[in-house]
């Protein structure tokens, strides 16, 4: 009842004409986003963010998750017509989607891609609706000790799943720590790691970050690529976009399977689209009837990984919005804006500030309803915008990033930053260190260390206190878990392989 | 040669880390560790810088065991150049900021960028330049009110 009266709230904001705007606005961007190969959500949200600081909060996030799942939906056609991933989380669909496109079925791939997106996209918003309230719930229980431990487990799990070193993940997530210790200490005001300058005392700005290593580190390495491709003709008509009975017949497993898979998945701090999409792929082929058509253009092969990418964003917006543990990059922004709007992600946001998560939930419907309507009957059109020449998009990202770290600050020093985490960014990309632990590290440190300093003042000192309390100890000892399991053999190569194969 | 080539990364980076971790410590320990009314701001500090320590040597210490199957170390140096150079006009556009405003430094960068990175003709540089920084002014200064760096011309 609460559930049913909360969401009825919800769509009460976001049909509010300005918030139905934004959130066409952000699944349109989405949309472009998750087609140009090289400009990731993560980073435009980042980018946009500076944009939405005088909007009203609940349609800033509406827009920012519009741009986030948006993405996932652009990603497929870059996949199937490009064979290139648009985003990360598209991979595995260019095995299946582009042999599709070979053979002439290249409407048919991008509607099925659609289709899933929608289908699955709807289920993961109504998982989000359903277990969010009582996640919340549970959740007010939790005090210092237990918040800590959880971000342990959250950053433990990410950084198991981020990339194919154990090793760089958990220094990349120091890295983060460190970062965001520069400034002033909270509860002492000494400050720390400022260099001599006065400027460093507020600390660095996370947005300086995020588009540095996201932003700036994308635009090097795909000008370091420097490849162009060619991309396969989309049908015209709209009748052309539609898969045949046959091939819709072949998906219907696919579809629930990319559905709870990506839910699941996406729940844990974490897990991705990327992961999840690969492993919906995995259980599709492993309970096909022809796993031999596999990577030849079957169009499960395109339903279960779209599907799964996409029921992965309600998933990912459970420990965001109920618990306030960001999942990945792109939450990561979307949590430190609403710090920055005054919404404070947790167990009482559904209480504290009912209009942005309703309205968020709620808006979540209706955007996955636009994006169907997008990328179906105007997918080709979006498919023009991969004739948009590289040497006018990558100057208009640098532009989009300056404006983006000065416009927060109206400091030069902010841009002095940018070109230096610009730098970091493109250098962990060369040496293969994930850059989602350093920017979950940054946006959960302080947090991180106020709940830690917090435990021990409660405690006096006895660090014990973590391991005392049933729930603090289960999430401790999951995390050690997690970090120590790699250390099996079978179980690394398990995982290495899982994160290699999503590229 | 990708596997030789992070190899020698891996012990750079491992290296550097390692270095960065010391100096964390070393700060860490000028600061109050533990005050009366709990950990200082040296507490947390000191250990991740530890765990920096710890885990950047054994990076070092893994890249320096593993067997690189006799890969020759190679990098691909053109474009890798080429990034880096895109980086250093990056660079130099911000340095250039502070003196020529937004509009100019932007448009120079823009124009770098279209002309050398992308090898395009100048006139088409000079248009994709001078379009995409009016855009960007007229959007942000002008549209949104959005402050950016301004030159001698107040542009």
């Amino acid at each position: 009842m609460e559930i049913a009266s909360g969401l009825l709230h919800g769509f009460a904001v976001a049909l509010q004409p300005g918030n139905v705007f934004w959130c066409f606005v952000g699944c349109l961007l989405g949309t472009i986003v998750g087609i140009l190969p090289g400009l990731g959500p993560a980073a435009t949200i980042a980018l946009l963010l500076p944009l939405t600081f005088k909007m009203d909060p609940a349609g800033g996030i509406i827009m920012l998750a519009g741009i986030y799942y948006g993405a996932k939906y652009g990603g497929s056609t870059t996949s199937i017509l490009l064979n290139i991933p648009g985003e990360s989380s598209s991979v595995v669909t260019c095995l299946d989607g582009y042999q599709m496109a070979r053979k002439g079925r290249a409407g048919a791939a991008l509607g099925i891609a659609a289709i899933a997106s929608f289908v699955a996209g709807t289920v993961g918003v109504i998982g989000l609706t359903l277990v969010a309230p009582p996640v919340a719930a549970f959740a007010l229980s939790f005090s210092s000790p237990e918040y800590f431990a959880l971000m342990c487990l959250g950053l433990a799990l990410v950084v198991l799943l981020s990339g194919t070193s154990l090793l760089k993940g958990l220094l990349s997530l120091l890295l983060g720590l460190w970062l965001t210790s520069i400034g002033t200490d909270l509860f002492t005001a000494q400050s720390r790691f400022i260099f001599g300058q006065a400027t460093l005392l507020g600390g660095i700005d996370f947005m300086v970050v995020a588009i540095g290593v996201f932003a700036i580190g994308e635009v090097m390495s795909s000008v370091e690529a420097g490849e162009e491709a060619k991309v396969l003709p989309v049908p015209r008509g709209f009748r052309n976009l539609l898969p045949n009975a046959e091939e819709l017949k072949a998906c219907r497993f696919a579809f629930l399977n990319g559905s709870i898979t990506g839910f699941l998945v996406g729940c844990l701090p974490g897990g991705g689209a990327t992961i999840s999409s690969f492993i919906a792929y995995g259980i599709e082929k492993a309970v096909s009837k022809h796993p031999e058509q596999f990577g030849k253009g079957a169009p499960e092969g395109v339903a279960a990984p779209e599907g799964a990418n996409n029921a992965d964003t309600g998933g990912a917006l459970v420990p965001l919005l109920t618990l306030g543990i960001p999942s990945g990059g792109s939450t990561a922004i979307m949590l430190s804006a609403l710090v920055l709007w005054g919404v404070k992600p947790g167990p009482l946001m559904m209480q504290e500030s009912p209009d942005v998560f309703w309205g968020l939930v709620a808006s979540m419907y209706i955007g996955n309803v636009v994006l169907l309507i997008l990328n179906l009957p105007l997918v080709p059109l979006f498919a023009q915008i991969l004739r948009l020449p590289v040497y006018v998009l990558f100057p208009v990202i640098f532009g989009i990033s300056i404006v983006g770290a000065y416009g927060a600050s109206g400091r030069i020093f902010d841009l002095g930053l940018l070109v230096g985490f610009g730098l970091l960014g493109y250098a962990m990309s060369k040496l293969k260190y994930p850059s989602a632990p350093l920017i979950l590290g940054f946006v959960l440190g302080d947090a991180m260390e106020r709940a830690l300093r917090q435990s021990l003042m409660m405690s006096q000192g006895d660090l014990m206190t973590l391991v005392q309390r049933p729930i603090s100890a289960i999430m401790l000892s999951l995390a050690l878990v997690i970090l120590l399991i790699p250390l099996f053999g079978w179980f690394n190569r398990l995982r290495v392989r899982a994160i290699t194969e999503n590229g | 040669m990708l596997r030789a080539f992070l190899k020698k990364g891996d012990v750079i980076s491992g290296a550097v880390l390692a270095a960065l971790g010391v100096f964390i410590i070393t700060q860490a320990l000028a600061w109050d560790y533990y005050t009366l009314d709990g950990p200082g701001p040296g507490f947390f500090p000191f250990w991740y810088g530890v765990a920096m320590v710890v885990l950047s040597l054994l990076l070092v210490l893994n890249a320096a065991r593993t067997d690189s199957d006799g890969d020759k170390a190679g990098v691909d140096w053109p474009a890798t150049g080429r990034a880096m150079t895109v980086w250093l006009a990056f660079a130099l556009s911000v340095g250039l900021m502070d003196f020529l405003g937004f509009l100019i430094s932007f448009a120079l960068l823009a124009f770098f960028l279209v002309a050398v990175i992308f090898r395009r003709p100048f006139t088409t540089a000079a248009v994709v330049a001078v379009m995409s920084a009016l855009a960007f002014h007229l959007i942000f200064p002008v549209a949104l009110s959005v402050s950016l760096p301004t030159g001698p011309f107040g542009f």
